[in-house]
């Protein structure tokens, strides 16, 4: 296992950043909660995590001055990067999340509340879920065509070009993205850090596919 | 499809673990670190730490506990959050959302309110702009009269309100709650199984997930708890005191035909 790593986690205010640092110190990668943004000049790879409204992390991503480095180290320099849970939705175009909300505008596309009317689909999506793999190379390597990851979240990434973005779809009501991958940018919807060794083993594979 | 989860509940008591009965009675029967790792091991889906102490007091330092000195209960949760990687929910005693921020800071996922959500329900709203609803668990723990009459119960089950549950319920999830952590004070600890009234009572009146909690003796009673509108079961008790409890309950519940993650 390579340990030259240097993954740097973004600490924008939104949520739980510890876990995720714990989870790539278990399977054996440095990783750090990068404070400042010019942190990630010399991180290898970068974690946006974060729980919580769409539009306070934009707002805290703008005001502590992290999208010009952003852009700078993942979309002009191809430093590979995942996004979890809203720092996957946050890619997205717009969020409608308490109002109308900018995003990254990374992968284009619209983050809407899970809608339904039948009783039994509760809202947020919260528990562990089927996740069928599309995609079986990148995050997904020798997990096979299904996996059980733990979702938290009552809105998802309405991805405007469906086709080879998409990694992993779930059902919950609807069908939805459960993870994205363009290029060196990597994203999912669920908690790897909170899925067991399935997750685990999906950010091992994040690290790998990009060394 | 979304799995119903099984959820072992950890009391925690001045730092250490006790089971419980009838809110009243609490008896010791271990180290909550320890305890993490072995739930870790059997993969279980997620973890329920609520702090029951009544003073700030913790004696994990007691030499005979041989485990390093934790000045407080957040320290537990700092080790715990370094071995468990799956979702881990927290609550006791919390008051304000600057606690509820260390919290989720250290490692855990959810927070959970109870007392102070009676107290002061705007926190509930306050507690879900800032952390987002998916971490805010509204605890509500039920006292059943003796004329059948459901009422909320607030400060660890000791002091009554005038509020019904499945009312409460609803309005908790209208200012922000994520979920509802529903117990029975009268079942705590007796084996008799869930209320299954309660349950269907808060669960029809709300769209937000359900985890029931309070009388599970059997695993059959897990069943009858997602049966009567749970979307998930939790339980404490039989967690300690029945071997390989995770990997028996699933399996009653895949019998029964209801879809966990095995």
């Amino acid at each position: 296992m390579t340990k030259h790593t240097k993954i740097a986690i973004i600490d924008y205010g939104m949520g739980n950043l510890k876990s995720v640092a714990n989870a790539f110190a278990n399977i054996g990668y440095a990783a750090f909660i990068a404070r400042n943004p010019n942190d990630l000049c010399f991180a290898s790879h970068v974690v946006l995590p974060g729980v919580g409204a769409f539009g306070d992390g934009m707002k805290n991503l703008c005001s502590c001055g992290w999208l010009d480095i952003l852009e700078e180290e993942v979309i002009k320099k191809g430093k590979p990067f995942m996004g979890i849970c809203l720092g996957m939705q946050l890619l997205a175009t717009v969020g409608t999340e308490y109002g109308l909300h900018k995003g990254l505008n990374w992968i284009p596309g619209t983050v809407k509340k899970i809608e339904s009317n039948e009783p039994q689909i509760r809202v947020p999506h919260v528990g562990w879920n089927d996740v069928r793999i599309l995609k079986r190379d990148g995050l997904y390597q020798d997990l096979g065509d299904s996996q059980v990851f733990y979702f938290v979240h009552s809105y998802v990434f309405d991805v405007e070009n469906k086709g080879h973005l998409i990694s992993g779809l779930t059902c919950h009501g609807i069908e939805f993205v459960a993870s994205l991958e363009k290029n060196n940018i990597y994203a999912t919807q669920f908690h790897p850090e909170k899925s067991q060794k399935v997750g685990l083993k999906v950010l091992d594979n994040f690290i790998k596919s990009t060394l | 499809m979304l799995k119903k989860r099984l959820i072992p509940v950890l009391l925690l008591k001045n730092g250490l673990l006790v089971r419980s009965e009838a809110f009243e009675i609490h008896q010791i029967i271990g180290n909550p670190i320890h305890e993490a790792k072995r739930f870790n091991e059997w993969n279980v889906d997620e973890l329920i730490y609520l702090d029951i102490s009544k003073s700030y007091e913790y004696d994990l330092r007691r030499d005979d506990h041989k485990i390093k000195g934790l000045s407080d209960h957040l320290a537990i949760l700092d080790e715990v959050s370094k071995t468990c990687f799956m979702p881990l929910t927290w609550g006791g005693k919390i008051r304000t959302i600057s606690q509820m921020q260390e919290i989720i800071s250290r490692g855990a996922d959810k927070i959970v309110i109870n007392t102070v959500a009676v107290e002061h329900p705007q926190l509930i709203t306050q507690a879900a702009n800032v952390l987002g609803s998916q971490a805010v668990v509204v605890s509500i723990d039920v006292f059943r009269q003796t004329d059948g009459k459901m009422l909320v119960f607030i400060n660890g089950g000791s002091q009554p309100t005038d509020l019904k549950p499945e009312r409460w319920a609803k309005e908790a999830e209208e200012r922000g709650a994520g979920e509802i952590l529903l117990n029975s004070i009268n079942r705590d600890g007796t084996g008799t199984g869930y209320d299954l009234e309660l349950i269907n009572a808060v669960s029809f009146n709300t769209k937000i997930p359900i985890i029931a909690c309070g009388g599970v003796g059997k695993y059959e009673h897990y069943i009858e708890g997602i049966e009567a509108g749970a979307s998930a079961v939790a339980a404490a008790n039989i967690w300690h005191f029945k071997e390989l409890s995770d990997r028996g309950s699933k399996r009653v519940l895949a019998k029964a035909g209801i879809g966990v993650r095995l």
